[in-house]
């Protein structure tokens, strides 16, 4: 898989340019990768994407919509709002984690 | 006596008990299957009834029928588990225990889900599910009347089991209605949550194409918030608005209450299981079969067989207090009817998505993959007989339950060929 720099830092990424290794994420990285989609981190965002991080150490998979608006507290409409059109898509990318499995 | 307890005697319970009344000793064990009634439907004939293909009657056999005769059968509706004694509780009150539990519950639509839904106003007047027989029947009659207007086929959330389901049912609707000689008189709209037409690439891009040759508009990445009954209109999250005149919905699809009010599910009451194996991530006899488990494989019959043929392997070793040596690799296979007399055939597993290529079937010959042809369709209709007469008794058919490579077109193979092409 290719790297790519990000924030100064080396990162592995996926064809679709979401990061591969956990560790590998940080805020700084967080900033550029919502910036790509034209989103900017409020405190709300931050919120959200910690409960991704740890949740996915928990599950260790990528949450959806449902999952974290049920056990994240935060609802699927406000998910719309904050990470507009294709929020667990964009969740997971600014997360640095998995795209979540378009479930088959 | 050891006891083994399968509640649900949908496909994945009958098939179970099936393969387990054979494989274990019978002066040692004692097998018992619940299921709330006694009406086994077949479950992919739902699909065509609305399209005149099968009667009712057709489609639905007694359960009992299935079972072997030394299984015990309970006629009840499961109230609860406590998975620390051991015990099932009944809705009638009576209370089983188990050494080892089977979980065959499976997935049910819940329109309640999704305000606006099941308003009386809408709910089998303009508003369909075709996932249970009550829906497809009402269906069936809905679109004999049907003689024009904008009908939509619309998934509601992710998972749903048979994902194909609800693309079959607007290529069907479409040859349905040219055959009726009103197509151009009726507007055909997909609206999915997914991104695409469906969830892999490749797979996903050859449904998309056959979507726009047939003049079906494709409305991705819609999650559905209410539906606004005064003006029959679905209104997303985001505020994107698609009126309808009649719409066939696959409601949001959920695990058994039961499930959850025993603590044993996610937040769609589905169990989480090793995906490998089905064992219960929590308890240790607890086992989940079917479409009731979390594993991220499709929710269907055919998968579900491919299961239970490793499951039961697995199952004789492990009461003898041996390692499970037959991991499932998400198996799956499905015909996907194009309309016309026509069919495509999918097969992939939890690693390997649907590919192009053909699929090696002993005697009938290679079924032609991710491709329309006559014989598919044939195969398609086929898997009634065989779903009443081997795939629920448990008997061998002669396809693989892991997946096989053999037949079909690697990825880095067809880019090739697309850039040869382009040569
Ligand atoms: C329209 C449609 C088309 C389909 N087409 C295909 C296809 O072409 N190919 C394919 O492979 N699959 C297809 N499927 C999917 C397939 O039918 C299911 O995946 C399969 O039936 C799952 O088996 P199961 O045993 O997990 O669940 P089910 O067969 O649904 O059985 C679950 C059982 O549990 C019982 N139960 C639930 N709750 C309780 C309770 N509280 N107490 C007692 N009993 C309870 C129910 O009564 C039921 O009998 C289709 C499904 C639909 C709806």
């Amino acid at each position: 898989m290719p790297t790519i720099e990000i924030a100064g830092k080396q990162v592995t990424v996926n064809d679709e340019g979401f990061l591969t290794v956990y560790d590998e994420w940080s805020e700084d990285i967080a900033k550029v990768l919502a910036a790509q989609v034209d989103i900017e981190l409020t405190p709300r965002h931050w919120e959200v994407i910690h409960f991704l991080r740890e949740d996915f150490k928990k599950e260790g998979e990528s949450s959806t919509s449902r999952h974290t608006q049920t056990v994240g507290g935060f609802p699927i409409k406000e998910q719309f709002v904050l990470f507009p059109k294709k929020p667990a898509k964009k969740m997971s990318y600014i997360a640095g984690l998995p795209k979540p499995k378009g479930c088959v | 006596m050891k006891k083994l307890l399968v509640l649900g005697g949908g496909t994945a319970g009958t098939i179970v008990v099936n393969k387990l009344a054979r494989k274990l000793p019978k002066d040692s064990w004692e097998i018992t299957i619940v299921d709330q009634d006694s009406q086994h439907i077949y479950q992919p004939g739902l699909l065509l009834l609305p399209f005149g293909t099968y009667e009712p009657k057709q489609l639905v056999k007694k359960r009992q029928s299935y079972f072997p005769r030394n299984v015990n059968f309970i006629s009840a509706r499961v109230e609860r588990i406590n998975p620390e004694d051991k015990k099932v509780y009944l809705e009638d009150s009576r209370i089983l225990d188990y050494d080892y539990l089977v979980i065959a519950s499976g997935t049910t639509p819940r329109p309640d889900q999704t305000p606006g839904m099941n308003d009386p106003r809408l709910w089998y007047k303009s508003v369909f599910d075709f996932y249970t027989l009550e829906g497809s029947i009402a269906l069936r009659n809905a679109l004999k009347e049907f003689t024009g207007g904008r009908l939509i086929v619309h998934i509601s959330e992710m998972p749903i089991k048979c994902p194909v389901a609800p693309l079959e049912f607007i290529f069907l609707a479409n040859a349905y209605f040219k055959k009726r000689g009103i197509r151009e008189k009726v507007e055909l709209v997909y609206v999915t949550p997914l991104e695409g037409a469906f969830t892999k690439p490749v797979s996903s891009q050859a449904l998309g194409e056959m979507l726009d040759q047939r003049m079906i508009t494709l409305e991705p990445d819609f999650v559905i918030e209410h539906i606004d009954v005064e003006t029959k209109t679905l209104v997303s999250m985001d505020e994107r608005e698609i009126p309808f005149d009649l719409l066939v919905t696959i409601p949001v699809n959920m695990g058994a209450d039961f499930v959850a009010r025993s603590g044993l599910g996610d937040e769609l009451n589905y169990i989480p299981v090793s995906k490998r194996t089905f064992l219960s991530e929590n308890f240790d006899s607890i086992f989940v079969l079917g479409d009731a488990s979390n594993i991220p494989a499709s929710k269907a019959g055919s998968v579900a067989h491919f299961a239970i043929d490793l499951f039961a392997e697995n199952f004789v070793e492990y009461v003898q207090g041996k390692p499970m040596k037959h991991d499932f690799d998400g198996h799956a296979n499905c015909f996907i009817e194009s309309g016309d007399r026509k069919a495509l055939l999918i097969d992939f597993n939890y690693d390997v998505e649907p590919l192009t290529g053909k699929f090696p079937i002993p005697v009938i010959g290679p079924l032609s993959l991710l491709k329309e042809s006559y014989l598919n369709h044939l195969g398609k209709l086929a898997f009634r007989w065989i779903y009443w007469n081997i795939l629920l008794k448990g008997r061998y058919l002669p396809i693989p339950s892991l997946m096989s490579m053999a037949g079909k077109v690697q990825v880095s193979i067809m880019e090739k060929e697309k850039q040869d092409a382009h040569n």
